[in-house]
């Protein structure tokens, strides 16, 4: 799309930046990276009133233009580096009007690099409730920029804020907040000559950020690092005299411009509801009863609309088989394609619920209290705080969770984080619980309202967290610290979740889900059902002449002729062969070489499970009727005993398996693209891998 | 007297901090000298700490509290 006007939106976290960001934007958004760093970057078209288009680009949240984070490093890289041409023409600041001074120190800093700025004062509705009046015009005024009053979530002043982007200015007016150049006199000015800065701040900022800036070349960084031992320039001791002054310069912005209610430490709702949410006792028990619910509706609410597709896809399958000449062509749609998509797309329910759910814990605030609580359990076990969203987002996917861990400043706490981030019950494995659970749990209720199945769920999940603490707390003591930690975080008001919001978020995830997994999936599938028809040498030739013989046809049905020879050809093929080459490792853990199978094609995805499964028992399948994977594992015997396949230790040994081993090639990737070394992701396999041996092993010895 | 001293409900006024790299940190998040802080409520474990400083509710652990001189 052809735009007009680059347009960067700035800001704290949690002053409705991302809400204003999809107001501007609609559904016209696409996500993609900074060049040379891994940061999500947020992208979207906005129509002006004037009907030019802005281009306009979400920045990560932040406090300040000094990163603390990974993600916050980008902010100052992309409004002061010109060599990409990336630096915006106009910023957007956003400012919570019931929260204005911590959020003016961004403002001030931003407004110091001499991008055209307009600010939207957001949440003015909250200001206004709260007895806080802002004289706008001269707030404005002392500023030099435009102000627009918007209140995103009630979705009032967009218009007026979209007609401030198209008139703005296209050369910075805003007024100088403070002095610059005295904070360090010398190095400024050095480097301002010898690097071609015209800006004093721009200027100081390298002086700062040297180091982590990739813009500069390694020659630059040196230079300015022999500058700073020559002006004997200290980093922090300058961010201190600078953010002082910036204060000062806030206050007697604030003195002037807003007035407040003189209503002191009136008890706020948030207050109220703080009281209850944090409390030593019900805190916790609100916390657990909070993850139980998850997990039971996980189960409940998604039963309804899973046996609706399940059904679909059974009614396709036997569709297909009438319409498409029967034949290797019919076979791979149907038991390889269509049997491998029935095994994702049922599980879309499930994981819309747990995203929807995980999303509205998020937006309401309640996710920040859970750190709050939880830091100093998390901290004795290597962790931090704020390693519980990741920890509580991996029960949904590992693979963003491991990049929110970017919120992590500390280094030691972020690398146990993301070893320990996989162990965490993802919704892949769900598929293969549930359809496990289903097979050896009785569909009973204890206590009146707990479903035994919901209750092994929820038992896996347990253990997935226990887990992941007892792994984190062993490498607590592995692991060296580079720098102190330090837990320094905003508890924001609580919200109403917005819906919107929740409901995008369920669509996307899901989404994404089905794409990602679907792709791994199919091509799985093909593969595995390639596999398994065609076999080694003559084998197949050789098993249809040996049955071909008078004494198989004359005393075998011709149904259970075919039934035998179809599974002489699957113990044949490749697939077979390979399952059989395997078996003596699995052996001990009760699994037998179809399992194999799964075991290995799950290693791309966990989720192939289910779709292997079915390819690999629809052989035994009846032909007329098409059976849901479950009823098809449920039937399967084992072949010398006669008893069946899936008992109660082997399901369980299957799902300790599952819980501990490492068997998501995605995560693998993120786990490098995160940590920038292969020896992480590879130390976590085989850790994974070795925990998940042992488990299944004790596991199945003791259900035996 | 530290602001890691204090109970809930009580407030004091930030005078000097005693480590340059967490002041630099509590600076920008609006807690900085002369500012009213208070103790609004301390976690179930009894640390971190929740202060309610510059019209918001800002949480940090009691080692940095202790950080934080006050008038």
């Amino acid at each position: 799309m052809k735009t007009n006007i680059r347009v960067a939106l700035v800001g704290n976290p949690n002053t409705g930046k991302s809400t204003l960001f999809n107001i501007l934007t609609g559904l016209n958004q696409k996500i993609g990276n900074f060049p040379g760093v891994t940061v999500d970057k947020k992208t979207g078209f906005c129509t002006l009133p004037d009907g030019r288009t802005a281009e306009i680009i979400d920045l990560p949240g932040t406090y300040s233009i000094y990163p603390k984070s990974k993600d916050e490093s980008i902010v100052f890289s992309v409004l002061a580096d010109k060599s990409k041409g990336m630096v915006p023409d106009l910023v957007v600041v956003i400012l919570d009007a019931s929260n204005l001074k911590r959020n003016l120190l961004l403002y001030t800093q931003v407004a110091d690099l001499k991008i055209p700025v307009v600010v939207a004062l957001n949440m003015v509705d909250v200001s206004d409730k709260a007895g806080i009046k802002i004289n706008i015009d001269l707030f404005a005024k002392k500023l030099g920029v435009p102000v627009v009053p918007i209140s995103a979530r009630k979705n009032t002043g967009i218009d007026k804020l979209k007609s401030a982007i198209a008139f703005a200015n296209s050369v910075p007016l805003q007024q100088d907040t403070i002095d610059i150049e005295s904070i360090a006199p010398g190095i400024i000015a050095q480097i301002k000559g010898e690097m071609q800065v015209e800006n004093p701040y721009i200027a100081l900022q390298l002086a700062h950020q040297h180091e982590t800036l990739s813009y500069l070349s390694a020659a630059e960084s040196d230079r300015i690092e022999q500058l700073e031992r020559e002006h004997s320039f200290h980093s922090q001791k300058a961010q201190a005299t600078e953010t002082i002054a910036r204060y000062n310069f806030i206050n007697d912005l604030l003195y002037d411009t807003v007035k407040k209610a003189e209503t002191a430490h009136d008890e706020t709702i948030s207050n109220k509801i703080d009281k209850i949410l944090t409390h030593k006792v019900f805190g916790f028990v609100i916390f657990f009863a909070i993850l139980l619910f998850i997990f039971q509706a996980i189960f409940s609410w998604s039963e309804y609309p899973m046996s609706l597709i399940e059904n679909l896809f059974i009614w396709l399958q036997a569709g297909a088989a009438k319409i498409l000449p029967a034949g290797p062509l019919s076979s791979l749609i149907i038991d390889g394609v269509l049997a491998g998509l029935s095994g994702v797309l049922v599980f879309i329910p499930q994981i819309a619920i747990l995203f929807a759910l995980i999303s509205i814990l998020e937006d309401t605030g309640y996710m920040s209290r859970v750190t709050f609580m939880m830091d100093k359990v998390m901290r004795k076990v290597g962790l931090n705080g704020k390693s519980v969203v990741p920890l509580i987002g991996g029960f949904a996917c590992a693979v963003p969770s491991i990049m929110s861990t970017r919120t992590i400043e500390n280094w030691k706490d972020r690398m146990i984080t993301i070893m320990v981030t996989p162990l965490v019950a993802c919704s892949a494995r769900l598929p293969v619980y549930t359809l496990l659970i289903s097979l050896v749990v009785p569909n009973r209720n204890v206590w009146w309202i707990f479903n035994m199945k919901g209750l092994a769920l929820t038992a896996m999940y347990v253990l997935s967290i226990f887990s992941a603490i007892i792994v984190a707390f062993v490498m607590k003591f592995i692991l060296k610290a580079r720098e102190r930690g330090y837990f320094i975080m905003e508890l924001p008001v609580y919200r109403m979740p917005r819906w919107k919001n929740v409901i995008f978020t369920m669509y996307d995830r899901s989404k994404t889900f089905v794409l990602q997994a679907g792709k791994v999936i199919i091509a799985v599938s093909v593969i595995l059902w390639v596999m398994k028809s065609y076999g080694p040498g003559d084998r197949f030739a050789q098993i249809d002449k040996q049955y071909a013989q008078p004494q198989y046809t004359k005393t075998m049905t011709p149904d259970s002729l075919s039934k035998v020879i179809a599974s002489e050809k699957l113990e044949n093929s490749y697939a077979g062969v390979f399952g059989h080459v395997i078996e003596p490792v699995i052996k001990p853990l009760g699994f037998d070489w179809k399992i194999g199978i799964a075991l290995i094609s799950s290693f791309a995805a966990r989720e192939v499970f289910v779709g292997t499964m079915a390819t690999i028992y629809s052989v035994e399948g009846d032909a007329d009727k098409m059976q849901s994977v479950q009823q098809k594992m449920h039937e399967a015997k084992n072949p010398q005993t006669g008893e069946p396949v899936f008992t109660l230790a082997v399901a369980f040994s299957l799902m300790m398996f599952y819980a501990f081993a490492m068997q998501c090639a995605s995560t693998v990737a993120v786990v490098y693209r995160e940590t920038k070394d292969w020896r992480w992701p590879a130390a976590q396999f085989a850790y994974m891998t070795a925990l998940a041996y042992t488990a299944s092993f004790i596991v199945y010895h003791w259900l035996k | 007297m530290k602001l890691s001293q204090l109970e809930i409900g009580e407030t004091g006024i930030v005078k000097e901090f005693t480590d340059l790299e967490m002041s630099v940190k509590l600076m920008e998040m609006g807690c900085l000298p002369g500012e009213e802080v208070r103790i609004s409520r301390i976690a179930p474990l009894g640390d971190p700490i929740a202060i309610s400083v510059s019209g918001y509710q800002l949480s940090l652990r009691r080692f940095e509290a202790s950080t934080i001189i006050l008038q």
